[in-house]
């Protein structure tokens, strides 16, 4: 049957997985600030505003997982500073919305937010200029990280700088850019960062409608990031980079221009970071430099390997799974929420190398047809039986088989 | 008086009555014999003698007293300077008063009184005091042991009223140390800048050029101040030459003392790095618990310690060895368990490393607590040797160097002279050759690692002497190791060495005018821009095997 109607259906008619998952989160922003303002407080269909925000929070760190899936699942870059992105557009918006308080902060400065006047300032610095105008900072939010991955791309990519060097020269980034924001005369809040935020776009932010709004964008924003990276990873660019992903060298010799398909899906994914962080500063009410913390990019990278890398909404179901684990289990067993992060990423690594949503295939293959090993299946689960299988020679044969392939 | 007279012994009540009653006592003949005396007079005497003396009397007695050779003297005068010299009334014993502590003097046992009153003070007046501290600074600058002149000569910087110009001359004339004679020299100098003499003035800023000392920084500058008031303008443009020749030589000091600053620091950052050549640089593993065995290597120093808490500086010998061992074994069960499954997938590799490191960082907050563990320093490890006056330089900052530098050395050893560096770098060329040759790679693989890791243990053990030991200190090495890694070339321990050093100097150099943090950041952004000149580093690997990691 020919697929009819715009690129949108399209798009979703060859997704299943994809459909569901858009399904479910347009239910989901309109259900669940509906429950939180309809149902009063008592009801069992009342949903309370901190559950609200916290799934707020979590659709955010599900965009951020869409983004970073995109250029790790599709591209091969493993960006461990992608929290840098996340972050500056959360301080991008965080401007705003010092600016927004106005003569109401502590010490009722009209134009300088309260940190500036702390530290004795007369005036405000130019990169603040225009942060008082909502459709300025939002330009900003993309703008910023966007700018910054371009400079910081075309330069590394153009030098092919690819693999773990370029692992560990993000990782320094976001180091640079954290011990960069902590500094008081940057001009950011230094160690407090912002905060004390009154309102966005003159509504109140403690207001549960306003909450809910905020809520419902997330999701909107969630939708719009997942149908962005779909569309770019079935197109004929996203052919080209999965090209990329499994041999870039051959990419190169077979004429494609690979520094420019890095570029253009870096910069992209960039940008959504930015959204992400723009829509979590006003729910969580703060941003400081703690969010450049390699640690947190790092964080980023377990969601999706749990979730699957490679698979769009594999990275939302990991963001949100990993992240509902680190709230329960930070709440109810401190201790042991590192020995399982940690166990998380030793354990998805070894047994799980398309993360949850590849665990039925993986059990299909190894159940269903154990006569047959790796015959059909994809090379990373053959490699898998290999080394549980194998014992001495395990390590020539892994590292034979996988150069042929171009290291992962 | 005449009841405390008549208690004297027949000597002194001679000497006394010399002293007391000069016109009653003119018998040519018994001032002979007192004079042939006083040269003969102990110290002993001489106290008794102040005891009875009023102020006027006490100059000449201390004339004596100074020219006594004892090695009580120059204390005797200085506690009599200071006022601490007091006799007990009843028996005329001389007592030191230390605060409320009552010694005394020759004996220097303690002493019990009933009440307050039971003592006297035996006092000084100025006059006094300026005789007391001439002769005290002649008798420390004409002293036997070395030392002793130093001080008394650094002091004499200070203020060196008490002395004359033709005594110190002397005293340089007799100095076997050009140190103290030096010194000596300065204080000439300083004194010839008082002078009203155009010569003498001159000499003495000639005396003063080029010299370190703050003192001599400040008396030429209140002396320019001086002269440019007094229109002296010929001395002022002389002293300002010889201020410009100190600053310079000030300037030079510091870009030494920042040198060795850097090297201190990319010394530290060798220590951290080196295990991570060998793991990154040969196997090809990016390890990013690497940090945390530096970390466990800390708390293995700490372990140690706390066996052994008498024997600190024993300890730090032990836990070397001992540090080696537990990050070495733990490197190897990391090795044989997550990374032998991952060869070949770095980026794979990069996140199981990062939960180990997050676990082994959770273990050791579990069972020694979040809060930083207290490592003690060793005594020969503290304490500064100084250069030139201005310049003191630490010791525990030297050490490190050369313990970086050795443990540099006896890697290097292994990888070219033993049978395991060997299979080593047959591993890295070519695996499969090295394994049909008969050996066996696992076990390389795993020894390697250990090795790579017992020496980031043996950092550790360095590191416990600079830094905080806790949870968290592999976290800030981790990033630092790897720029130098990738700084100096992937797979060269000659390049690790070079992008330590030069990384550690230069981060030194930017932080007096950047500021510490943004010297850091000015050499991160340096890394990243470097490496996108040159993606493999200051020394790379050529050929094939560049293109093998």
């Amino acid at each position: 049957m020919p697929v009819r109607g715009g690129p949108l259906t399209r798009l979703l008619m060859a997704d299943a997985a994809g459909r569901r998952l858009v399904m479910a989160l347009m239910a989901l922003s309109v259900v669940v600030p509906f429950c939180n303002l309809v149902f009063p407080e008592g009801s069992i269909f009342h949903v309370s505003t901190y559950t609200m925000t916290l799934l707020g929070k979590y659709l955010c760190y599900a965009l951020l997982a869409v983004a970073v899936d995109l250029i790790w699942g599709y591209c091969g870059i493993l960006s461990l500073g992608h929290g840098a992105f996340f972050a500056l557009g959360g301080y991008a918006m965080g401007m705003y919305l010092m600016r927004q308080i106005g003569d109401r902060g502590v010490y009722a400065n009209p134009e300088l937010p309260d940190f500036m006047v702390f530290l004795n300032w007369t005036e405000l610095p130019w990169y603040w200029m225009g942060f008082d105008q909502f459709w300025f900072a939002m330009v900003m939010v993309l703008a910023a990280p966007g700018i910054l991955a371009f400079v910081f791309g075309a330069l590394a990519f153009r030098s092919r700088v690819t693999g773990v060097y370029l692992s560990i020269i993000t990782q320094a980034l976001t180091y640079a850019l954290l011990l960069a924001f902590f500094r008081n005369d940057m001009g950011f809040g230094g160690n407090n960062g912002l905060t004390d935020f009154k309102d966005i776009l003159g509504f109140d932010l403690q207001q549960d409608s306003t909450r809910a709004a905020l809520f419902f964008a997330s999701g909107v924003a969630l939708i719009l990031g997942y149908l962005i990276s779909r569309w770019i990873v079935t197109s004929k660019l996203g052919r080209v980079l999965v090209a990329i992903r499994d041999s870039e060298a051959r990419a190169r010799f077979l004429g494609y221009r690979v520094e420019w398909y890095q570029l253009f899906v870096f910069v992209v994914s960039a940008m959504l970071a930015g959204v992400a962080g723009a829509l979590y500063v006003p729910q969580v009410g703060i941003i400081n430099p703690g969010e450049f913390a390699p640690i947190n990019s790092i964080e980023i990278i377990i969601w999706v390997a749990v979730g699957g890398r490679g698979s769009l909404y594999g990275a939302v179901i990991g963001a949100v799974l990993v992240n509902y684990a680190k709230t329960y289990f930070t709440g109810a067993f401190a201790e042991l929420w590192l020995f399982m992060l940690g166990g998380l990423f030793v354990l998805t690594t070894l047994y799980l190398p398309k993360g949850v949503v590849g665990l039925w295939a993986q059990m299909k293959e190894k159940f269903v047809t154990p006569g047959r090993p790796g015959s059909s299946s994809g090379s990373i689960n053959q490699n898998q039986n290999q080394n549980q299988n194998k014992s001495e020679d395990h390590g020539d044969h892994d590292t034979a088989t996988n150069k042929a392939e171009g290291s992962v | 008086m005449r009841a405390a007279f008549s208690r004297l012994s027949g000597r002194m009540q001679r000497l006394l009555s010399l002293l007391i009653f000069p016109a009653l006592l003119l018998s040519p003949t018994l001032l002979l014999s007192v004079a042939t005396q006083a040269n003969t007079l102990s110290l002993a005497e001489v106290g008794d003698a102040l005891i009875d003396a009023n102020l006027r009397q006490k100059a000449p007695l201390v004339e004596q007293l100074l020219s006594i050779e004892d090695d009580d003297t120059l204390r005797f005068a200085q506690t009599l300077l200071e006022g601490d010299l007091y006799y007990r009334k009843a028996d005329r014993l001389l007592l030191t008063k230390d605060d409320d502590d009552l010694q005394a003097f020759f004996t220097q046992e303690p002493v019990e009184i009933s009440s307050k009153r039971a003592i006297k003070k035996i006092s000084v007046n100025n006059r006094l005091r300026i005789q007391l501290r001439a002769g005290i600074a002649r008798m420390q600058i004409f002293a036997s042991s070395e030392a002793t002149r130093l001080t008394a000569a650094q002091s004499l910087l200070k203020s060196a009223d008490d002395i004359d110009i033709a005594t110190l001359n002397e005293a340089i004339e007799q100095e076997t140390s050009p140190k103290v004679s030096e010194v000596l020299a300065l204080v000439v100098g300083l004194k010839q800048l008082q002078s009203d003499n155009d010569y003498e003035r001159r000499m003495g800023i000639d005396a003063l050029s080029g010299s370190l000392y703050p003192e001599v920084r400040g008396a030429l500058s209140n002396f320019i101040r001086d002269c440019v008031a007094g229109g002296l303008t010929k001395d002022a443009a002389l002293a300002a030459e010889a201020m410009e020749k100190i600053e310079t030589r000030l300037k030079i000091n510091s870009v030494i003392e920042n040198l060795y600053f850097g090297l201190a620091l990319g010394a530290v950052l060798l220590l951290a790095a080196i295990g991570l050549a060998i793991t990154f640089g040969v196997m090809g593993v990016i390890n990013m618990a690497h940090g945390e065995m530096i970390m466990l290597g800390a708390y293995t120093t700490y372990v140690v310690q706390q066996l052994m808490p008498d024997h600190i500086g024993m300890s730090l010998v032990i836990a070397i060895p001992a540090a080696f061992v537990v990050s070495g074994l733990v490197g190897i069960a990391i090795e044989r368990g997550v990374i032998r499954h991952l060869y070949g997938r770095p980026l794979e590799t990069l996140l199981a490393t990062f939960g180990i490191s997050l676990i082994l960082q959770q273990a050791v907050r579990s069972i020694f607590s979040p809060l930083n563990r207290e490592v003690a320093t060793p005594e020969w490890m503290a304490g500064t040797f100084s250069i030139n006056p201005a310049l003191a330089l630490t010791y525990n900052r030297l050490y490190i160097i050369i313990f970086s530098l050795l443990v540099l050395a006896l890697l290097a050893l292994i990888l070219k002279r033993t049978l395991f560096g060997l299979q080593m770098r047959a591993v890295t060329m070519n695996r499969p050759m090295a394994s049909s040759m008969g050996i066996r790679t696992g076990w390389v693989d795993a020894l390697t690692f250990g090795l790579g890791s017992g020496i980031a243990g043996i950092a550790g053990v360095a590191l416990s002497q600079l830094t905080n030991v806790g949870p968290n200190m592999g976290q800030a090495y981790i990033i630092d190791s790897f720029m130098v890694v990738v700084f100096g070339g992937v797979g060269n321990l000659w390049g690790t060495l070079v992008g330590a050093m030069s990384l550690g100097v230069v981060n030194k150099i930017l932080e007096p005018w950047a500021g510490a943090v943004v010297a850091k950041i000015l050499v991160l952004v340096f890394i990243i821009l470097f490496i996108q000149k040159r993606p493999r580093g200051l020394f790379a690997l050529k050929g094939r095997a560049a293109e093998m990691g």
